[in-house]
Parts: C-alpha cells; structure tokens; sequence
C-alpha cells in the first residue's frame, strides 16, 4: 500500500472513530459531576483497612490478583528484553572507553545521587500512606543509580551494579509476592487476602500485607529497569556491530565518561 | 465545555494514530503508539474526576473529605507501567532490526527474509 493510500484510509477511519467518539462523549456524564459507586467503596475498604493511599489499597490489597498479573507483564517484558539484546554469535564486545566530562555535570550529577536514591526509596517505603508506591519508586531508584553514568562513566556504573545481584532481586520480587499470596491461604483465607494485622492509618506499618506487597513491587521494578536499561546501554557502548556500520552513530554514545574515576561514590 | 476533556484524550489518540501511519522511521513509530496509548490516561482520569475532589490519600486530609475516583487512578497506574515496558520491549526488537536489516525505515522492510 503506497503511503498515499495508506493515509487515505487513516483519514476515513478517524473521521469516523472522531464522530462516534464525540457522539459518545456527550452522552458521557458531564465532567466531574458524576458519582462515583466504585470509587466510595474503594474509599470504604481502603480505611477500613487502615490504608492512607487509596490507590495502593486498590492496588495492593483489593486488585492484588490484577496487580500480579501487571507485575507478570513487567517480569515477561524485561526477559523478553534481555533475550532480545543478548550477545549475538557474530558480535564482539570492547571495553568502553573513558571520556571527559564537565565538572558542573558532574559535580551535579554526584550531588544528585543520593538524594534520588533516597527519595525514590522513601516513595516505596511510604506507598501505603502517600503518594508513590512501589512502581513510582522503584523506577526512581533505578533512575538515580544511572546519574553514576552521568557523573562518571560505564566502568563506574559497571562496578557498582552487579547486574547478577540484580537480575536475582527482580525474580525474588516477582516470587515474594507470589509467596505473600500462598501465605494468606496457608492462613487459611483466599489467595492474596490481606490476612496480616492492619496497624494504625498513616503509619508506616499500616496496610497489613499491601505494606509487604508494595516493598515486593519495589524491589522487582528497581532491579528490573536496571537490568532493562543495562541491556540497552550494553547495545549503545559495548557490543559492537559484526562487518560494516553504515554511518549511524550508535558509537558516539557511549559519552559520560572521565579518566579519573577514582572513586566510587554511592 | 463539560466534554472537552473526554475531547482531549480522543484528539491525542488519533494524533497518535496519524503519526504511526504516517511515520517514516520505528523509533518515531514507537514514541507515536506511547502517545497513542496516553489518551487513555488522559480518558480515565478525566472520567475519575470530580469537582472539588482532592486526591485519594488520607494520610492528612481528614477521612471524610471528597476525593477523586481513585479506581480510576490505579487503573492509569496500571497503564503507563504496561506502557513502559512494551515501549522497552519494542525499542528491543527495533535495536534488532537496524542491526539485521540496516534500516528502521517500516517501508524499506517489506520482504521476508528466511
């Protein structure tokens, strides 16, 4: 289909989602009027079990099968990822060369680094009583991690993140919650009850097993991005392409680097 | 306008859509389904919105206070991790292709190799 024909096609399909779309729209109850029956009894069950953040408790504790299953897609997305970017049999690997980097970005990206570790791990610890949660945090902490790439270069990075160490904590993540679950029916509830004590609201033991679930969840996204973004960054400054490289400029990232990284911070 | 933000998330979704026909290069194609799936964001919090709500967490407000649908909320949490991770898992196979292929152009990879 030539691109001309293709876009024709792409105009009479909108044109017609566009107008069932907006008939739909006003038929819709009017924005931010409407009551909300699901949305009172999530409320209700959430303080009922002494869970400040609503959304964790739908999350964690009502929705925790849904939550296993998201969970599942995660743990399959970055297997898939790193089947994906292994190694091929025709490919070399080289050590990645230090470059220089500016002393403000790097000044900045050291000063940064703890206090995005720290807060990305306050969000998970806090994700049954504020904003945040497992998800949101641990994709902070595996981010903050990176600023080392930043602030230094590769072989930094590579030193303090035994990526073995990681790939582990994203299956004990995965297995953690699975095992949250049996536990409530040795306990002699249903899979994935919320079966332990719920603690005071606004606490940071209160929740009862979405407390357990949400650190599980942490654990699994941090070691999970880490391992999908080392897999991406091992494409961009490691493994090199077998034959010739038409001019792409896949060799030019591997920037971030300095010759004197003789420490290691973090 | 009480229907402009339902509006919203159906005009990002068929730019979107307008961007993954029309696009020229994957890397532009995947960066276009992430906008396209965003509208969806966008459609369920509209949905959860309500006037005057703040938002689901009763860690100071008091237990009483009207909040937004927070059903809603965890459904768009739910969202843009799938979200994530597919955009990761398609970037992959893009990383693959130009290796194999030499291209990331969609309409330069329409034959079959065995």
């Amino acid at each position: 289909m030539s691109s001309r024909v293709r876009l024709w096609v792409f105009l009479v399909g909108a044109a017609g989602f566009a107008a069932l779309f907006a008939a739909a729209c006003f038929d819709l109850p009017a924005f931010g009027t409407v009551p909300h029956p699901y949305g009172v009894r999530a409320v209700h069950a959430a303080l009922s079990h002494h869970t400040a953040n609503v959304i964790a408790s739908v999350n964690f504790d009502l929705r925790a099968f849904d939550t296993l299953g998201e969970e599942s897609i995660l743990f399959s997305a970055v297997i898939g990822t790193v089947v994906l970017l292994r190694q091929a049999r025709d490919e070399h690997r080289k050590d990645p060369e230090p470059a220089t980097v500016h002393p403000p970005v790097r000044r900045f990206a050291l000063l940064t680094l703890p206090f995005a570790l720290l807060v990305g791990l306050y969000v998970i610890a806090h994700g049954q009583v504020s904003p945040g949660g497992g998800f949101q945090g641990g994709v902070v902490t595996a981010t903050a991690l990176h600023l080392l790439y930043i602030a230094a270069d590769y072989r930094a990075l590579e030193r303090v993140r035994p990526l073995t160490l990681y790939e582990i904590g994203e299956a004990a993540g995965e297995a953690a919650y699975v095992i949250t679950g049996f536990a409530a029916v040795l306990a002699g509830s249903a899979f994935l009850t919320n079966v332990l004590p719920f603690g005071t609201l606004a606490t940071l033991s209160s929740g009862g097993t979405a407390m357990v679930l949400n650190a599980a969840v942490g654990l699994e996204v941090t070691s999970g991005i880490v391992v999908l973004l080392a897999r991406f960054l091992d494409q961009a400054v490691e493994i090199e392409d077998p034959g010739e490289d038409d001019g792409s400029p896949r060799h030019t990232g591997g920037g971030g680097g300095n010759g004197d990284d003789e420490r290691e911070p973090a | 306008m009480t229907v402009l933000p339902y509006l919203v998330a159906g005009w990002i979704f068929l730019i979107g859509v307008y961007g993954l026909v029309t696009s020229r290069d994957l890397i532009h194609a995947v960066g276009c389904l992430a906008v396209t799936q965003s509208s969806t964001y966008v459609l369920l919090l509209a949905v959860g919105y309500r006037n005057g709500g703040t938002a689901p967490v009763f860690a100071d407000a008091p237990t009483n206070s009207r909040v937004v649908d927070p059903v809603v909320q965890a459904l768009a949490l739910t969202d843009i991790v799938v979200g994530a991770t597919v955009t990761a898992l398609l970037l992959a196979l893009v990383v693959q292709l130009r290796k194999r292929h030499g291209t990331v152009d969609p309409d330069a990879l329409s034959e079959l190799k065995g």
